[in-house]
């Protein structure tokens, strides 16, 4: 712990930050009066939404905010040394050397056309480290260091050779080569599965351990749980709240915070709202199975034949039944089969053995023509809807799209049912005539949501509905997902890498590995009882934020 | 490692030549097909064109414009072979080409091989000297200009946008009246000399450079957005070398694209402006050959742009792999 002690004590040193953007006379406020300090050994989450001023917090910090901004501090030091005003050249010698910054998604963080080993010794040419040579060897040493495994083959190739794992830790070792005291992680895990999430969470807290300072930029308050010394919780360009981790986590004091850790679905919230600002709870019909399975699929099997004349099954044997007005949750990493599944259930890829009947009747085997007529019973929301949408559309045309001609046939009705629609998901009649970029990420998901209620289907596919939103849009949309069901009885085959969304929202859950259903059952059962150690695994890897726990163990956090 | 791989069931090993030579060899494939297509143009265009070619040979070696009867033909129609089926004259060419036999001219009597042989060095020469120009012009520009203050990049772009516009033998002539004739930096007649190259080169690549540089640009323009030239600079990493290092390579994908059409552009292109600055080259033998209707001469010329054309495409290829090695191991 090699902590220059001249500033205090703290390595680093903010008073009363501001960023702005834009014009010198009247810049937009991004940031707005943030302060906070940093020792070694310590690290500090900033957490917060997305536009809440977090990344550029951090970014001021390396000197990145870029060409059109303006930081203004009482005090900004590092190391004892203020940093407020310095020349381009005098941060290239700190960034990388004193400060390592990790991007999140290292896919387009790290040079596509470089191999990372490059990458990495760019970081140690750029400070003038050793020769060719040495740097080579010393690329070899950090990518294990990091837990690459075979680092001579690994440093040869490129980002896109490597898993999603391997090139987050690839791009955690070119920010390290210098050892610098302060590292910076914005949204560090933010793309990586739960498994391998917990791996580069286990690098940083190494990294901490040795006695460096990390500030981890982070939406995901269970990754905070896990690493945090302290929290500074940020909205619009403010820190609304800052202390000791379990404090914040734990005991909150705002009331922000407090709606940000309500809207984090988990094992305890099932039944309950997860959003403040959501319509209160609507009388839950009494859900029945006695119309039998909407969804029957038997023995599903995919592979995909390569160019490579490598033949790969992407699902294998796949088998459940989903019951009228019930929700099957889907869970599983990354290629672990669920989308393709889901694109079998709605009839846009072909099994090569066993089929899907849809409501009792053959669907998958049915001919593309015989679909046609039934393709309203069953619709999907995708993870992104802004790519399914034309960016050309209004939100009237988006809607009124997906209504069936010969039960609408004039465009006074269709009109009069868009209406509906939008109410129905909770937009207003402002929206109609906006283009999909003119709509917010949770106004976006939605519009396809009321697209997908349209045709009147007795089955959603929601293909990681919720995954590119913020906690607390996150959390109104699921409370809308649960109130359309209750009032429609609609059925959901729910599919979600995140186990908390697919504990909160489903009856039953299938657990997928590598094509196959590992485990499924009811879920309460397969989160409380897992039978398989692979459910045990994923469940372990969580990084958790369990409140009701937290009052009875002296530390709070799990893991 | 941990991310799990979708299960393998059964692996076919090949060698590890097998695809690049499978991928190659279909591109070589291609490559016959388009000049057999062009062949196969240009052979119809020359055996169904109104009027009697053994009428315009001999109009030709005499020079006169007369009706000519069957009687004087034959010799003519004979020593051609044009009283052959015409399913036999197509083989016979074909055959001919695959010798590297283009005919011989109606009106110099030489193999149309031999005449364009002497005269193709000047204006492959001229061709590439123009690409590397426009190249080398559109690079210092876009490096020097996207991306800076709004003055900066509005110079920059500014350029690309007029001179993507410029008429080549319009701005030729301008060219050469100023630098050449007034200035007299530069030879009016520049012959073959390095000297006499500048300005025909200036002539052709200074328009592609500016069309080079506004693709460039907009690529450029996208790829300094990007995390990962966020990343290079948190290690440290200067203005001027990111812009180099990482940046550009990825900016000049599209353009190399172009490339392959533009070299083909060139080589037409160079015949305008071998007549304005009275340059030795195929635009020469070219503008003869057409207004003469010496039309193995113009055939033959035909099937060497298509040539050039399929050679940059395969050269587009090549380099498109070098700069972008996802393509090598994907």
């Amino acid at each position: 712990m090699t902590v220059d002690l001249s500033g205090g004590g703290n390595l680093l040193r903010v008073d009363n930050l501001r960023v702005g953007f834009g014009h010198r006379k009247a810049p937009k406020p991004v940031v707005n009066g943030v302060s906070f300090s940093l020792t070694g050994g310590k690290c500090l989450a900033i957490v917060g939404e997305s536009g809440s001023g977090k990344s550029v917090t951090a970014r001021t910090l390396v000197g990145l905010t870029g060409g059109r901004s303006h930081v203004t501090a009482d005090r900004l030091e590092f190391n004892g040394r203020s940093v407020l005003g310095l020349g381009d050249r005098q941060w290239r010698g700190l960034r990388g050397k004193e400060i390592g910054f990790i991007l999140q998604d290292a896919l387009v963080s790290l040079d596509q056309l470089r191999p990372v080993g490059a990458e990495i010794a760019e970081a140690l040419r750029l400070h003038g480290w050793g020769t060719r040579a040495e740097r080579r060897e010393k690329v070899i040493d950090l990518l294990t260091q990091v837990g690459v495994p075979n680092p001579e083959l690994r440093a040869r190739q490129l980002p896109h050779e490597l898993s999603g794992g391997l090139r987050q830790r690839a791009l955690i070792a070119s920010a390290i080569a210098l050892d610098p005291s302060l590292i910076i992680a914005d949204e560090p895990t933010t793309a990586l599965d739960v498994t391998v999430q917990a791996q580069v969470l286990d690098l940083l807290d190494e990294t901490k351990r040795r006695g460096k300072a990390l500030i981890l930029i982070s939406h995901d308050l269970a990754v905070v749980a896990r690493m945090a010394d302290e929290v500074a919780v940020m909205r619009g360009g403010e820190i609304v709240e800052h202390g000791d981790a379990d404090d914040v986590l734990y005991r909150p004091r705002h009331e922000y915070t407090q709606a940000l850790l309500d809207a984090i679905p988990s094992t305890h919230s099932k039944g309950t709202k997860l959003s403040h600002t959501s319509r209160p709870a609507l009388t839950i019909k009494p859900r029945s199975a006695a119309r039998g399975p909407v969804i029957k699929a038997d023995g599903l099997v995919k592979r995909y034949h390569g160019p490579d004349g490598i033949t790969r099954t992407v699902v294998e044997d796949v088998s459940f039944e989903l019951n009228a007005g019930e929700t099957l949750g889907v869970v599983g990493e990354s290629g672990s089969g669920k989308t393709t599944t889901a694109r079998i259930v709605l009839a846009l890829a072909d099994p090569e053995e066993g089929q899907v009947l849809l409501n009792g009747e053959p669907w998958t085997a049915a001919s593309p023509k015989a679909r046609r007529g039934r393709r309203r019973q069953i619709t999907v929301v995708y993870q992104d809807p802004l790519s399914s949408f034309d960016p050309r559309w209004s939100v009237r045309s988006i809607v009124a799209d997906a209504l069936p001609r010969d039960s609408y046939p004039s465009a006074a009705l269709r009109g009069e049912r868009v209406r509906e629609l939008l109410g129905q998901v909770g937009l207003e009649e402002e929206h109609l005539d906006r283009r999909p970029l003119q709509l917010s990420g949770g106004q976006r998901q939605r519009v396809a949501i009321a697209r997908a209620l349209a045709p009147e289907p007795s089955v959603i596919v929601c293909d990681e509905p919720v995954s590119a939103l913020d906690v607390s849009i996150q959390a109104q949309v699921l409370d809308l997902l649960t109130d359309l069901q209750s009032e429609l009885g609609l059925s959901y085959l729910f599919i979600s890498h995140d186990l908390g969304v697919i504990h909160h929202m489903s009856d039953r859950v299938l657990v997928m590995k590598d094509g196959r259903v590992v485990e499924s059952g009811t879920a309460d059962a397969v989160f409380h009882q897992p039978r398989e150690e692979y459910t045990r695994q994923l469940l372990a890897a969580l990084p958790r934020l369990d409140r009701s726990e937290s009052l009875t163990t002296d530390h709070g956090r799990l893991l | 490692m941990s991310t799990a791989a979708p299960a393998e069931v059964a692996r076919t090993p090949r060698r590890p030549g097998y695809r690049a030579v499978q991928r190659y060899g279909l591109r070589i494939l291609g490559a016959i097909g388009v000049l057999w297509a062009a062949a196969t143009f240009t052979f119809f265009v020359q055996a169904l064109l109104p009027g009697d070619r053994a009428a315009l040979i001999l109009n030709l070696e005499t020079g006169q414009n007369i009706h000519r009867s069957a009687r004087e033909l034959a010799p003519i129609n004979s020593e051609y072979g044009f009283s052959n089926p015409i399913v036999v004259q197509y083989l016979h060419y074909l055959g001919g080409l695959v010798r590297g036999d283009l005919g011989t001219s109606y009106q110099m009597h030489q193999p149309v091989t031999t005449i364009i042989g002497a005269q193709v060095t000047p204006t492959i020469v001229l061709t590439v000297a123009s690409l590397l120009f426009a190249w080398l012009i559109a690079l210092v520009l876009t490096v020097a200009t996207t991306k800076r203050v709004r003055f900066v990049s509005a110079i920059g772009s500014g350029f690309e946008t007029i001179t993507a516009g410029l008429p080549q033998y319009w701005f030729g002539v301008i060219l050469l009246v100023v630098l050449a004739i007034d200035l007299r930096i530069f030879p009016v007649q520049g012959g073959t000399s390095a000297a006499g190259l500048v300005l025909p080169a200036l002539t052709l690549g200074v328009p592609l450079a500016g069309f080079i540089g506004q693709v460039t640009r907009d690529e450029f323009e996208k790829v300094l957005d990007q995390p990962f030239i966020t990343s290079a600079r948190a290690r440290g990493m200067g203005d001027l070398e990111v812009r180099l290092r990482h940046a550009l390579r990825h900016a000049v994908l599209p353009a190399i694209t172009l490339s392959g059409w533009a070299l083909g552009a060139l080589f037409s292109g160079a015949v305008i402006t071998e007549a304005v600055f009275a340059r030795p080259g195929l635009g020469n033998v070219l503008v003869t050959g057409a207004n003469t209707r010496d039309i193995p001469i113009v055939s033959g010329i035909v099937m060497l742009v298509a040539f050039v054309y399929v050679l940059a495409n395969l050269l587009v290829d090549l380099a498109y792999s070098l700069v972008d090695p996802r393509m090598r191991t994907s």
